[in-house]
């Protein structure tokens, strides 16, 4: 791809990505929305959040790896318990690293 | 110019730097691995080092990057690409709606440089945040701007290393996300309503994406989770 349209992609693609982080916030700041919508909005990171995380645990490339060979599933069982736990984001992150990189060292 | 060194030195002093660099911390941590990792995918998929970071500060948004690089490898039309781009961030939509009204108070600009770093992880972060109170824009907006400053670091660390490194795995580097997701959902799970709507949520996700979603599905899943968690809620609360 040309030096030039290469740029032009990359400023479309921060455009696209810019507009829907912001509209929504410009719009509701200052609404007063009904009772509903304030409940649903609530429900939102756990939704997003639980529909994020599971397909990253149990798609390996183009399929879906439910078995006793995904890693990924096996560390989340530690990971998951630090973050019950310790309520830590920073323990969390570096214990599942830590139980792939090792497990990945020992099975190479 | 003392006017500026003052309001400088004023914001210095008003913000909560334990608080702050304790909220950043985590997703510097994931940042800086996955930055490098897209760092290394970028040069090897044939983007130079500045187009590479330039990316990460322009665009700044992890997973849709990661795809991108895989498009451009792929010599894909540049419209399709951007088209990917949008569907992959739509979901941002949801969040900034769900964090629209902690917002009320701030100014104009807060709002519009807020918004320019939110991301999955910085969302998750500022959601619990919020609901503990703190929502002092400032404060706000430098930990965002830590997280995009990690995520930026990298990619560039990742871009110069790019032609070294062929594989990322050995160090775990991919699993920074996942485990990110793992915290930031459980965190967020205060009570049994929420963890059935999460369940649902998860598996609705999957499943979509196995019927052939795939740019859809957290959407989709996110989109009828919570309305299903919301209509429980308001139908329960209704006096019968």
């Amino acid at each position: 791809m040309a030096e030039t349209t290469l740029l032009i992609t990359l400023a479309g693609m921060a455009l696209v990505t810019y507009l829907p982080r912001l509209i929504p916030a410009w719009v509701l700041r200052d609404k007063q929305l009904p009772v509903f919508v304030i409940a649903w909005l609530r429900y939102v990171p756990v939704s997003v959040l639980a529909a994020l995380l599971l397909p990253s645990l149990l798609i390996e490339g183009e399929s879906i790896n439910f078995s006793a060979s995904n890693l990924y599933l096996w560390a989340a069982i530690p990971a998951g318990l630090v973050a019950w736990k310790k309520k830590s984001l920073f323990g969390t992150v570096i214990i599942g690293m830590l139980v792939v990189a090792i497990v990945r060292w020992i099975i190479r | 110019m003392t006017n500026v060194k003052q309001k400088l030195v004023s914001i210095v002093y008003n913000i909560n730097w334990g608080n702050t660099l304790s909220a950043a911390m985590p997703v510097v941590l994931g940042y800086l691995p996955i930055g490098f990792a897209y760092g290394v995918l970028a040069i090897n998929a044939g983007l130079s080092i500045f187009q590479t970071v330039l990316m990460s500060i322009i665009v700044y948004a992890g997973s849709a990057q990661l795809i991108a690089v895989s498009l451009f490898a792929q010599a894909i039309h540049p419209l399709s690409i951007i088209a990917t781009t949008f569907i992959v961030n739509l979901r941002h939509m949801l969040m900034s709606a769900a964090l629209a009204p902690h917002m009320r108070d701030w100014k104009s600009y807060q709002v519009i440089l807020f918004s320019f770093e939110l991301t999955d992880e910085s969302f998750g972060v500022h959601s619990l945040r919020f609901d503990r109170g703190e929502n002092q824009p400032k404060s706000t907006i430098l930990i965002n701007f830590i997280c995009q400053s990690a995520w930026v670091l990298g990619s560039l660390l990742g871009a110069v290393a790019g032609n070294l490194i062929q594989d990322v795995r050995p160090f775990a580097l991919d699993y920074a996300l996942p485990a990110m997701f793992i915290a930031l959902l459980i965190l967020q799970i205060k009570n049994r309503k929420h963890l059935i709507i999460a369940l649902i949520s998860a598996g609705l996700s999957l499943i979509l994406w196995q019927l052939g979603a795939t740019q859809w599905h957290v959407i989709i899943a996110t989109i009828i989770a919570a309305t299903l968690g919301a209509g429980v809620e308001t139908w329960l609360k209704q006096p019968s």
